[in-house]
């Protein structure tokens, strides 16, 4: 620690320690804060999208129902499970901060290894989500004036169009294309469909609003089966910095096994990983709750 | 600083956050009638209430996991101000453009 009496007059100039903060730990924090306004000025532009298209915007707890290897609704719960895990990881970040400070190596190993452990399978999460997303997950309709509207069954509840045209999702081939849902809509009138202002249709009102309309499966660079949104963007920045978080942990990981933050003779650099991995955590709290749960 | 003194304190801001979205999930699953049909500032109150627990959940990383409590005055106003000051500045200019938008659309 500098000496406040001997360098009281040559601040900034060297020799002193601004803000008692090492230079590498003051940089990464002004990094994190810009990477912070980066990721608010694309939430906010994600709310200026949903305040936009508020009447067509599709509701998260009927979108989110996916869980791997199990068929049929689980609102919510695949996406409490990845929460888990990254706050887990930001956990065992944590503790081995809290060894590096006692010159602990094997306990640093340890946590650090399981920090890498719990962010691939975030990544590894994310990653079958996304690929659930693209391939299609309950199909949506396009409207010649752009508009994304959806299926519905007998109670009004967001229905897949694969069900309804009797398709298995994950066949070969899949080929439905908008007179498959104009026949399932006249034969069988539970279903109907939602357009973009909530009205429901059935019969021969739903089949005469779906002239020129398309079928949407699943997501691609042009059409979405959600529509306009920002998900992959946004989760798709945010994983990104997921996945450079985990290279900067395999990085001194493998530092740390070499021992070379022991001859240093201190685990700084773990801090400052771990401060980036920290926020990496503390963007996911925000992308959880305006992209799920609001 | 608490740090020297063992590990309670990394799992009681563990077992906050994991409280806190938990009762994130369940309000998101049963969706109360009473906190989404009661608006306040423009929003439901159950989104009123998710924003609230998620900056709760914020603050704790930040303050407890990235250890900003324990730095000085100075480099705590000059991470956090810019934030606080921009970000809601952004969010109100943003949010009221899109729903005027829509509203003229």
């Amino acid at each position: 620690m500098a000496d406040n009496t001997i360098n009281q007059n040559k601040a900034w100039s060297g020799g002193d320690i601004p803000f008692k903060a090492s230079y590498g730990k003051l940089m990464m924090w002004f990094f994190l804060v810009s990477d912070a306004l980066t990721f608010s000025g694309f939430l906010c532009a994600y709310g200026f999208m949903r305040f936009k298209y508020s009447n067509v915007w599709p509701v998260a707890d009927e979108v989110f129902t996916h869980f791997p290897f199990l068929k049929g609704e689980y609102p919510m719960l695949f996406v409490a499970l990845m929460t888990f895990i990254l706050i887990m990881s930001s956990v065992t970040m944590v503790l081995a901060v809290n060894e590096g400070h006692k010159n602990n190596k094997n306990k640093v190993i340890l946590w650090l290894g399981l920090t890498i452990l719990g962010g691939f399978t975030f990544l590894g999460s994310q990653a079958w989500e996304w690929g659930h997303f693209i391939h299609g997950d309950k199909g949506g309709i396009e409207l010649p004036n752009h508009d994304i509207i959806h299926v519905v069954d007998s109670d009004a509840h967001f229905y897949s169009i694969y069900d309804m045209v009797g398709v298995d999702s994950y066949s070969e081939n899949i080929n439905i294309n908008i007179d498959d849902i104009k026949l399932a809509l006249s034969t069988n009138d539970v279903f109907g469909i939602r357009l973009s202002d909530k009205t429901i249709l059935r019969g021969e009102k739903a089949i005469n609003q779906l002239n020129d309309a398309k079928v949407v499966l699943g997501a691609n660079l042009i059409r979405n089966e959600y529509g306009h949104q920002l998900f992959y963007f946004i989760t798709g920045f945010h994983g990104f910095h997921v996945f450079s978080g985990v290279i900067l942990l395999i990085i001194i990981f493998i530092n740390v096994i070499k021992g070379v933050y022991e001859k240093r003779g201190h685990y700084e650099m773990v801090e400052k990983v771990g401060l980036y991995w920290h926020f990496v955590d503390l963007v996911w709290v925000f992308v959880f709750t305006f992209f799920y749960l609001v | 600083m608490s740090e020297q003194s063992g590990t309670w304190w990394i799992w009681r801001v563990f077992w906050i956050l994991l409280v806190v979205t938990a009762v994130e999930v369940i309000l998101g699953i049963i969706k109360p009638e009473v906190l989404i049909n009661n608006s306040l500032l423009g929003t439901s109150l159950l989104n009123l209430i998710f924003i609230i627990l998620t900056i709760i959940k914020a603050a704790y990383i930040v303050m407890e996991f990235m250890h900003l409590g324990d730095e000085v005055k100075g480099l705590k106003l000059s991470i956090l101000l810019p934030a606080i000051i921009l970000i809601p500045y952004l969010m109100f200019i943003l949010l009221n453009e899109g729903h005027y938008i829509f509203g003229v659309l």
